[in-house]
């Protein structure tokens, strides 16, 4: 077998896990009725891991993000950041929504610094470290344009220049890509891989894309269908190419995956409904 | 017109050159059609009571506008200058709209801030809304006295629109913008300032165009009940001596002034989307 079976919540060494979470559940309240959202859900993280969780539409992945960037509090359990609990939204951590929803009556800079200036940090060093990150993703030239000036594929790229302006150890990736054509996914798949890898960042990436998250994660968790709980945990391994994990592009043609693919695949039960 | 040479082509094409040729004759036409509108209403105007097919006296002439003009420009001791009445009407209309875009914008930030606030007060703002505020002249003279009344109906006239308008505006702002403020830690306050009022800019434009002309017609009927001073009161004075002349000359100057009015918030608004 190329997956091997992990024990959810286990942890690998001594200090404490980037991220936990302990029998966390979650319903939501309407005049309706209740929801169980997510039930008995535990994890952890380790720091630099990235990690993928897959699941169908209606899982409750995008609550389990809410939940570790503490702007949803869950109902059951506990979450824990560097073995302490979550209270409320943290400077270490960032979040990358499904659109980049940048803000257009604000210049790409101004957008970039935009956590900065909510965080009331110094904001000479903010538009500073915006400017740098911008340039390194190929948009030096745009910092004074308009969002509605740029391409779909760039104003993602300021999106990640705003969550990581404000430095975060843990980056939240609610399908990043999905907005985007297919072509630019696979290559802003690529470049934010790299960028998080190298920074040395924990990373969680939500995604329905089972193909994404093989390509992007070191380990991907399935969830089941509503309410949500970890059904597997697989770790994903590729041979290394001149010592390094292969980029997600590469990866994508890397012989292991179609075996993971059908795993992961068979454990979805993806059913069409008609 | 650039020329751009290119390996089959001539640009800009013949055919493109004609379609131009044609869009512009069309705007021309439409141009001219918009003036002929103008010119034909003035022309019946003046014509119409001329051949005593309808009363002049109900209508007095375009031809007598700029004469009564003239004569009214001078202050008398009965009467002050036409130039005093309109700026009477534009000072207040003025004051009515912006004291109207000031207080609605803060009150419908206080109704998005307190969700439970506007739950109780919504029944009341719809009905506030829909009253006739005419209704009230009578009472406002009374309690307001002439002046403060004016104000007070060019007020009370734009500002329940104002506020429901901007707190739509408010409630159609994409809650994933919120969502992103809040994963930053921000506030209510920052969300308010940041996101919500700049998010809003559209809308509160689209208010002060109601608003401003609501506020016009807030004055003018002030000023019928209440006032000495003003073109409403002027149009009240021509018609109780029967001078048709200074109603109609008054009510051009109205004319004036309400398209002057648009063109100033058309350009605002050009002006403020072209930095967006």
């Amino acid at each position: 077998m190329y997956h091997e079976l992990r024990k959810p919540g286990t942890s690998g060494g001594s200090a404490p896990p980037k991220v936990e979470l302990r029998e966390v559940g979650l319903r939501y309240f309407s005049l309706d009725g209740e929801t169980e959202a997510l039930k008995g859900i535990s994890l952890s993280i380790q720091p630099g891991e990235f990690v993928a969780i897959i699941g169908q539409s209606g899982c409750g992945k995008s609550t389990l993000l809410s939940l570790i960037s503490g702007i949803l509090k869950p109902t059951e359990g506990a979450v824990l950041v560097d073995g302490r609990e979550v209270a409320g939204p943290s400077r270490k951590i960032g979040y990358m929504l499904q659109q980049d929803y940048l803000f257009e009556w604000r210049t790409i800079l101004d957008n970039a610094v935009l956590g900065a200036e909510f965080q009331g940090v110094d904001m000479g060093k903010a538009r500073a470290r915006a400017s740098a990150l911008l340039t390194k993703y190929g948009l030096g030239q745009f910092l004074r344009h308009r969002p509605r000036q740029l391409s779909g594929g760039m104003r993602q790229r300021v999106a990640l220049a705003r969550t990581l302006c404000t430095e975060p150890d843990i980056v939240l990736l609610d399908e990043p890509f999905a907005a985007l054509d297919s072509q630019t996914r696979l290559a802003l798949a690529d470049e934010v891989t790299e960028i998080l890898r190298r920074e040395g960042k924990t990373a969680i990436l939500v995604t329905h894309d089972i193909g994404e998250a093989i390509s992007m994660a070191e380990r991907v968790i399935v969830l089941s269908r509503r309410p949500g709980r970890v059904r597997s945990d697989h770790a994903i391994r590729f041979a290394s190419v001149n010592g390094r994990r292969p980029t997600p592009l590469a990866a994508r043609n890397a012989p292991e995956f179609s075996a993971y693919f059908n795993t992961l695949w068979q454990e979805l039960e993806v059913h069409v409904e008609g | 017109m650039s020329k751009v040479e290119t390996a089959d082509h001539v640009l800009p094409s013949p055919q493109y050159r004609q379609w131009l040729r044609r869009e512009r004759r069309g705007q021309l036409a439409i141009r001219a059609a918009q003036l002929g509108l103008l010119v034909a209403f003035f022309v019946a105007w003046e014509v119409l009571p001329r051949m005593q097919l309808v009363n002049p006296l109900f209508t007095s002439y375009p031809s007598t506008l700029w004469p009564t003009f003239v004569e009214l420009l001078k202050a008398t001791p009965q009467q002050a200058s036409i130039l005093s009445h309109t700026w009477a009407t534009v000072l207040a209309t003025v004051l009515g709209f912006t004291l109207a875009m000031v207080l609605g914008t803060a009150i419908a930030a206080v109704l998005w801030w307190w969700h439970d606030l506007y739950k109780v007060l919504d029944p009341y703002l719809v009905v506030a809304n829909a009253m006739p505020k005419t209704a009230f002249v009578p009472i406002f003279y009374i309690w307001l006295g002439a002046t403060l009344s004016i104000y007070g109906m060019s007020l009370a006239i734009s500002l329940f629109i104002t506020i429901l308008m901007i707190y739509a505006g408010f409630q159609t702002i994409d809650p994933n913008k919120i969502k992103l403020a809040q994963t930053f830690g921000a506030s209510k306050g920052q969300i308010l300032a940041k996101v919500v009022l700049p998010g809003s800019v559209p809308t509160l434009i689209a208010a002060l165009k109601v608003n401003a002309g609501l506020s016009l017609v807030g004055v003018i009927v002030g000023e019928f009940q209440s006032a000495n001073l003003g073109l409403g009161y002027l149009i009240l004075y021509g018609s109780q001596i029967f001078k048709m002349n200074i109603v109609m000359t008054a009510i051009t100057i109205l004319a004036i002034v309400s398209s002057i009015m648009y063109l100033a918030i058309s350009w605002l608004e050009t002006a403020i989307m072209r930095r967006r």
